[in-house]
């Protein structure tokens, strides 16, 4: 289930050292060709179709063309993705088009403080995570 | 110093006090938990194979965190857990996963995951007694696209960037020089730049995830990396714990999950949110039609929900006998549901219905894109799929560990929560085995206690000075091996991928996949395997391990690809031989010993542990006493 590149839309991340679609992809299959600075798939049977290298790139020049071994031509799921919800398009092959439109996030990207507004740490000895400080935890009845 | 190039890498030393190997959800749990308890004092480091935002299983995202309690105790848990694993699960694991992993799922609340919450609780979080949703007695939906993206954040500021390397994979652990049998660092490569990286640590936590591509796939040409679990995790884990002399428990255990055709789409929340019905070619039920079939697995067909496993057996039993295909009826549970719901509710209901894909498993949506395919009118085709070794999702194979000191029994504990049997070494998530069912939730909580006992090794250990065993520019040179082999030989014959001199990593996958497939009960023989099979899958699996030290790597790319390869080799000796030791039929539908058909409570509701030993080469094989530490009920009986 690869994905492909729009000659036309990638840019190469504008020559930057690590593209975006090269440092995201999970299973290390996009690679620049820095000859053309465009970026493709080296290893298209490997792909997991997650899509993360698509909601990635910053000119929206990947999509997933379903693996041709099975799927019937001319469907597609093609994702847009902000920091706070993620617009999918589906295409059918018989033209047909549905969208939704799902939240990602709660919270602004960035604003994690992973210890404010949390207990001190207990005693490292005993069994409790640091946020279950003087919390009772339970045993199974002997 | 001359520039490092392909052929010539920089070695860099690096040296901390805990080393979390890996990047998914409980080495981000590990990394949160540790740097809490550690502060300023104690260094922590983190190495990714690739980048933590999208690493791991979660990569594209979960449509629902499986293991939340709520209103459940942890005693419950262990039996359902223990019931779908039939029988032979570590209660003092389980239940410490249980009593914790509530806390976590509110911290994902907290740092900004999309929890739905049932009418009348819109906008009260878990922790306020908020309710979720539930689409099964354990799970909770969620808008879980970006679960990972905020799981690593956490984990990335708790560290902060400077201690986490990411691109550099993990290829061997290495034991202490002065200390027989103790964790001393790690070596592996960086996959964008010429350089092997030697970490030197206290203690270490290994969490790789589990094994994908052991087997050779349903999906062929184009499609093969879109399989189930995710394609990159190469059981990295297992190897390289089981290498350094790690026991390992209940490897025999797979997971053979029963999904959407071809696009491996998850049908969870279509049996049980959506209430739907799965039916053989005739239109029939073949679970209840096949009781009596089931009934040979007395007590655990009358588990309160029919383990996987046996759910899969009854559906080969079809699918064998010709009565396939079998349909996932989603035309009539649409249909029912439609009836009580406004139009407006309709319309949720089938973005719901898209949602679980698309937060998930996107392929599944192309496939229905792909072949017109639309729920509310179509029925869609189920298949079980080829095996799979995790031990944090419906599986339980994994390394060996200590249990919670406050209960678990004496033979169960020598020391920290969630070490190994090597001393300092500690794993999680689908590292810990005999303890499935704790999913991304439970993993991350694992990666917690882990994480929090490390911190304490690390106390405990001040003084300790660790000293590689082994000469590190020969380790480093093999390493690098494949690139050598490549370099060599590369030029002597005019295409450079058929060459006598060496094997493509790719290759190398194949005959893996061939050989386990074929010999090792996967799909090409329904499943099934004897004393023979075995012993001649182990034969072949032999002489492809010796062809290990031919591997080529052209690129880094296929360096990495060479070594996730190995790990995969070892994997699945791991699982074969556990197999061969294995003398029943445990887990039918994920496979059968056809010469041992039957479950022998008798003689093996037992634990099979084995042990490499990295000193004399050689595998051990025991049983070790299974024991229950919540009492388990099927039906009315006592058990
Ligand atoms: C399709 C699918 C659906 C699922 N559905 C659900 C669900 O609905 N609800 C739920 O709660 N759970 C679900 N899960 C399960 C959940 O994702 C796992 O239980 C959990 O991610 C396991 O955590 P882990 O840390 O053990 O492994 P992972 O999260 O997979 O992390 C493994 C990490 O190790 C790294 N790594 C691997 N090898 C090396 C190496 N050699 N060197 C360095 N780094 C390495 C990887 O890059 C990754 O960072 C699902 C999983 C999948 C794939
Ligand atoms: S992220 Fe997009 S623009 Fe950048 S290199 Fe990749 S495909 Fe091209
Ligand atoms: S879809 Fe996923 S696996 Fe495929 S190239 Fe993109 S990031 Fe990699």
């Amino acid at each position: 289930m690869p994905t492909f590149v729009h000659t036309e839309k990638c840019d190469g991340c504008k020559g930057g050292e690590v593209t975006a679609c090269m440092y995201i992809c999970p299973h290390d299959l996009m690679k620049l060709d820095v000859t053309r600075m465009k970026a493709f798939n080296q290893e298209p049977e490997q792909c997991w179709e997650c899509q993360c290298c698509v909601k990635a790139c910053p000119q929206q020049a990947i999509e997933v063309r379903s693996f041709q071994d099975w799927v019937p031509m001319g469907g597609a799921a093609i994702p847009l993705r902000t920091d706070s919800a993620i617009m999918w398009t589906i295409k059918f092959r018989d033209g047909e088009v549905k969208r939704f439109k799902f939240p990602v996030r709660t919270t602004p990207v960035g604003s994690i403080n992973p210890y404010g507004n949390k207990p001190q740490i207990g005693d490292l000895k005993d069994q409790r995570l640091f946020t279950e400080a003087g919390k009772e935890l339970p045993k199974p009845a002997a | 110093m001359s520039e490092a190039s392909f052929g010539n890498p920089e070695i860099v030393e690096y040296e901390t006090d805990i080393l979390i190997v890996g990047g998914g959800m409980a080495a981000c749990g590990a990394a949160f938990e540790a740097k809490r308890w550690g502060g300023d004092d104690v260094k922590v480091t983190l190495v990714d194979k690739a980048a933590m935002d999208r690493s791991g299983a979660v990569a594209q995202g979960l449509s629902a965190i499986n293991t939340y309690l709520g209103e459940n105790t942890p005693e419950d848990y262990c039996r359902y857990v223990s019931a779908d694993l039939m029988g032979i699960t570590r209660d003092d694991l389980v239940y410490d996963v249980g009593r914790h992993v509530d806390d976590t799922v509110y911290l994902f609340e907290e740092w900004g995951l999309p929890v739905w919450k049932d009418k009348g609780s819109e906008g009260v979080a878990l922790k306020d007694g908020g309710k979720p949703v539930r689409s099964g007695r354990w799970q909770i939906m969620i808008n879980g696209e970006g679960y990972k993206t905020i799981v690593a954040e956490a984990a990335k500021k708790a560290l902060g960037m400077e201690n986490i390397f990411e691109r550099v994979f993990i290829v061997k652990l290495l034991l202490d020089a002065n200390n027989p049998g103790q964790i001393a660092g790690a070596v592996g490569f960086s996959v964008r730049e010429h350089k092997i990286y030697v970490f030197k640590c206290k203690t270490m936590m290994v969490a790789c995830g589990g094994a994908v591509n052991v087997f050779r796939p349903r999906s062929t040409g184009e499609g093969m990396g879109r399989v189930w679990y995710p394609v990159w995790n190469a059981g990295s884990t297992y190897a390289m714990a089981a290498e350094v002399g790690a026991e390992l428990t209940m490897m025999e255990n797979r997971f053979v999950p029963t999904r959407f055709k071809d696009g491996y789409g998850p049908v969870g929340a279509w049996f049980l949110l959506f209430k739907s019905k799965a039916i053989n070619g005739f239109g029939e039920d073949y679970v209840t039609k096949n009781k009596d079939l089931l009934a040979e697995y007395a007590p655990y067909d009358k588990a309160y929900v029919v383990p996987t496993c046996l759910r899969n057996a009854a559906m080969l039993k079809e699918m064998k006998e010709g009565r396939g295909p079998i349909m996932m009826d989603t035309p009539t549970a649409m249909k029912a549901l439609a009836e009580k719901m406004t139009p407006k509710e309709v319309k949720h209901l089938e973005a719901e219905a898209w949602e679980d894909f698309l937060d998930m498993c996107i392929g599944q949506a192309g496939v229905w894109a792909g072949l017109n395919i639309r729920p509310e009118q179509s029925m869609s085709e189920l298949m079980p799929t080829e095996p799979y070794l995790l031990g944090s999702h419906s599986g339980c194979c994994g390394i060996w560990v200590s249990g919670p000191e406050d209960f678990a029994p004496k033979e169960w504990q020598w020391g920290y929560n969630r070490m190994t049997t090597v001393k300092g070494l500690f794993t999680a998530g689908d590292g810990v085995g005999a303890s499935g069912h704790k999913f991304s939730s439970g993993s991350h909580t694992e990666g917690r206690i882990a994480g929090k006992n490390m911190v304490r090794y690390c106390r405990d250990h001040k003084d300790f000075k660790p000293a590689l065993k082994g000469d590190l520019k020969q380790i480093a040179e093999e390493i690098y091996r494949p690139v050598r082999t490549y370099l060599a030989h590369k030029d002597k014959t005019t295409a450079e991928d058929i060459n006598p001199n060496y094997i493509t990593p790719r290759m190398f996958q194949m005959r893996l996949q061939k050989i386990m497939d074929e010999y090792v009960a996967g799909v090409a023989t329904y499943y099934q395997t004897n004393a023979k099979l075995l012993e001649m899958g182990l034969h072949y699996l032999t002489m492809l391990k010796e062809d290990s030290v031919h591997l080529r790597a052209k690129d880094l790319h296929e360096l990495l690809r060479a070594w996730e390869n190995y790990h995969r080799l070892w994997t699945a000796e791991a699982h074969l031989r556990h197999i061969q030791f294995r003398e029943e039929t445990r887990y039918p539908g994920f496979y059968w010993r056809a010469d041992y058909p039957k479950l022998d409570e008798a003689n093996w509701k037992v634990f099979v542990n084995s042990t490499y030993s990295p000193e004399t080469k050689q595998w051990t094989m025991k049983k070790v006493p299974h024991k229950d530490l919540v009492p388990k009920t099927f039906g009315a009986a006592k058990h």
